[in-house]
C-alpha cells in the first residue's frame, strides 16, 4: 500500500505555472510520465502573475512547480525533482556515468544547440546565415550521435531525461522553421534524429501535453521581429 | 551491481586557476578521494583532453577508469553518485536537492561571465557589469541569510563548493568594480572567510593576488589595457 503513494507522507497538490513554452512542456512530460496529477496555471508572460513573481523572484520565468508549499523553478531542476520526489518509471538512468552523460547532453541542448539553431533560424539570408546553418546542423549531428543504436529514445526503450531536455527540437523546431522559412533538421541530413522526433511527438503521454501547433504558430508569429533582434545580439 | 571502481583510477585534467576545476578539487578533497592531477596548457591542449571533451575542449575533465565526465557541476554530482559512501555535498531530501541545484546553476550562469565583463569592458558596459555583479552578490546574500553555509542543515554543501572558488576572485572584482564585498554583501564576505579556512577549499584555491595577476595576463592576451 505504502509503495503506491508518492514519497511524501501526505499528498499535497501539485501545480505548474506556465503556458505554451517548451520549458513548461518538459515539466509537464515529467509529471505525466510519473503519473502525478497536476493543475496547469496558465501564466501570460506579457503580464507575469503575482504568483509567478512570488515563486520565482530570481529569474521571473516559467515553469515553476508548486508542490504543497515548495516552489521549484528551472525546467531541468524540476525534472530531476519530479524524478526523485515521486515513484514511477525513472527518468534518469541508474548508472552514474550514464546520468552524467544525460546531464551533459541536456546542457548541450540548452547552452549550445539552441543558440546555434536560433541564430541560424533568425539571421537574415546571406553568406553569414548559410555558415550559421551549417554550424547548427553540426550541433544537431552531435546530439543525434547520442541516440542508442536501435532504440526509439535517448533514454532507450522509454522516454528519459535527455528526450525530455531535447523535446523542443522535436516539437518546437518545426514551428520555428516554418516561421523562419528555414530548414535545419531534415531526413536527408539527420535521418535518426528525425525518426526520434517523430517517435517523441507521437508518444501518447507527450501528445497530452503538446500544445496545438497551429495555435503555437499564431502565438509566436508576432514575435518574429524580437527573435531576429535576439539572434543578432547572440551572433555578435 | 559492478564493484566500486578503485578510486586511484581518478584523473583530473585541469587548469590551475580555473574556478570550475577548483570545484572538483574541493569535492574530491571533501570526499578524501585520491586522484592524479594533470595541469593542462590551455594554449596547447593535450590529445587526451581533446578526445575526452571533443564538444567543448575545456577543462575540467574527470577521467574515471579512463572514462570522461565533463562540466564541473556534472562532475561533482557524478562523484556523489559513483562514491555514495563518501561524505555527501547534496542532502538526501529531494526538495533540498532541487534548491541546491537551482542555486549552483545560478552561480554557474552568472558569476564568471559577469566577472569577465568587468575586466573585458570599459565605460557604460562595464558599469552595467558592475551593477549586475552587485545584484548577484545581493541575491546570493539573501539566499545565504544567517546560515553558516549555503548547505544549511547539511553543512558545507553543493552550492558552497560551486561558489567557493570565486571567493579568490572577489578582490579582483572589487578592484575592477570599485566596491567592497563586505559593504555590498557582508554575510557573503563572512561566508567567504569561513569557507576560505576550510581545508578542502584552502588547498584548492590560489591567492587573490595570483588571480589578479592572471586577469592581467588575460587582459594582455585580449589586448585590453
Amino acid at each position: 500500500m505504502e509503495e503506491a503513494a508518492a514519497k511524501m507522507p501526505e499528498q499535497p497538490a501539485v501545480k505548474l505555472i506556465g503556458w505554451l513554452s517548451p520549458y513548461v512542456h518538459r515539466a509537464e512530460v515529467a509529471l505525466r510520465l510519473k503519473g502525478v496529477p497536476y493543475e496547469l496555471l496558465q501564466d501570460d508572460m506579457a503580464n507575469k502573475s503575482d504568483l509567478l513573481l512570488a515563486h520565482n523572484p530570481v529569474h521571473k520565468k516559467v515553469p515553476v512547480l508548486l508542490h504543497g508549499d515548495r516552489s521549484i523553478p528551472e525546467s531541468l531542476v524540476i525534472v530531476e525533482y519530479v524524478d526523485e520526489a515521486f515513484h514511477g518509471p525513472p527518468l534518469l538512468p541508474a548508472d552514474p556515468l550514464a546520468r552524467a552523460a544525460a546531464r551533459f547532453w541536456a546542457r548541450f541542448v540548452d547552452d549550445k544547440l539552441w543558440k546555434a539553431l536560433w541564430v541560424a533560424l533568425w539571421t537574415e539570408p546571406g553568406e553569414a546565415q548559410v555558415a550559421l546553418a551549417t554550424s547548427a546542423r553540426e550541433s544537431l549531428t552531435l546530439l543525434e550521435a547520442q541516440l542508442p543504436e536501435g532504440k526509439r529514445f535517448f533514454g532507450g526503450d522509454a522516454i528519459g531525461f535527455l528526450d525530455i531536455a531535447a523535446s523542443g527540437v522535436a516539437l518546437w523546431l518545426p514551428v520555428f522553421e516554418e516561421m523562419a522559412g528555414v530548414t535545419l533538421l531534415a531526413d536527408e541530413t539527420h535521418p535518426a534524429l528525425c525518426r526520434w522526433a517523430r517517435e517523441y511527438a507521437a508518444d501518447e503521454i507527450v501528445r497530452q501535453c503538446t500544445p496545438d501547433m497551429t495555435m503555437m504558430l499564431a502565438f509566436l508569429t508576432p514575435k518574429r521581429g524580437m527573435f531576429m533582434s535576439t539572434a543578432k545580439a547572440m551572433a555578435a | 551491481m559492478a564493484p566500486e571502481k578503485n578510486s586511484s583510477d581518478l584523473v583530473l585534467l585541469d587548469f590551475w586557476v580555473s574556478p570550475f576545476g577548483q570545484r572538483v578539487r574541493i569535492a574530491l578533497a571533501e570526499k578524501s578521494l585520491p586522484y592524479e592531477y594533470v595541469e593542462e596548457d590551455l594554449a596547447g591542449k593535450s590529445d587526451r583532453l581533446l578526445q575526452s571533451n571533443p564538444v567543448h575542449k575545456k577543462t575540467p575533465v574527470l577521467l574515471h577508469g579512463g572514462k570522461p565526465v565533463n562540466e564541473s557541476l556534472i562532475i561533482v554530482q557524478y562523484l556523489e553518485e559513483a562514491f555514495p559512501d563518501t561524505p555527501s555535498l547534496l542532502p538526501a531530501d529531494p526538495y533540498a536537492r532541487a534548491q541546491a541545484r537551482f542555486w549552483a546553476d545560478y552561480v554557474d550562469k552568472k558569476v564568471y561571465d559577469c566577472g569577465a565583463r568587468l575586466w573585458k569592458l570599459k565605460g557604460e558596459p562595464q558599469a552595467q557589469a558592475r551593477a549586475e555583479m552587485l545584484e548577484i552578490l545581493k541575491t546570493l546574500e539573501t539566499e545565504l541569510g544567517d546560515k553558516e553555509f549555503f548547505g544549511g542543515e547539511h553543512g558545507f554543501g553543493f552550492v558552497d563548493a560551486a561558489f567557493a572558488p570565486f571567493t579568490s576572485w572577489f578582490q579582483s572584482y572589487e578592484k575592477l568594480g570599485e566596491f567592497k564585498v563586505a559593504e555590498v554583501a557582508p554575510k557573503i564576505a563572512a561566508w567567504a572567510d569561513r569557507v576560505g579556512k576550510r581545508e578542502s577549499v584552502a588547498k584548492s584555491l590560489y591567492s587573490p593576488d595570483k588571480v589578479y595577476d592572471f586577469i592581467g595576463v588575460l587582459k594582455k592576451k585580449y589586448g585590453i589595457e
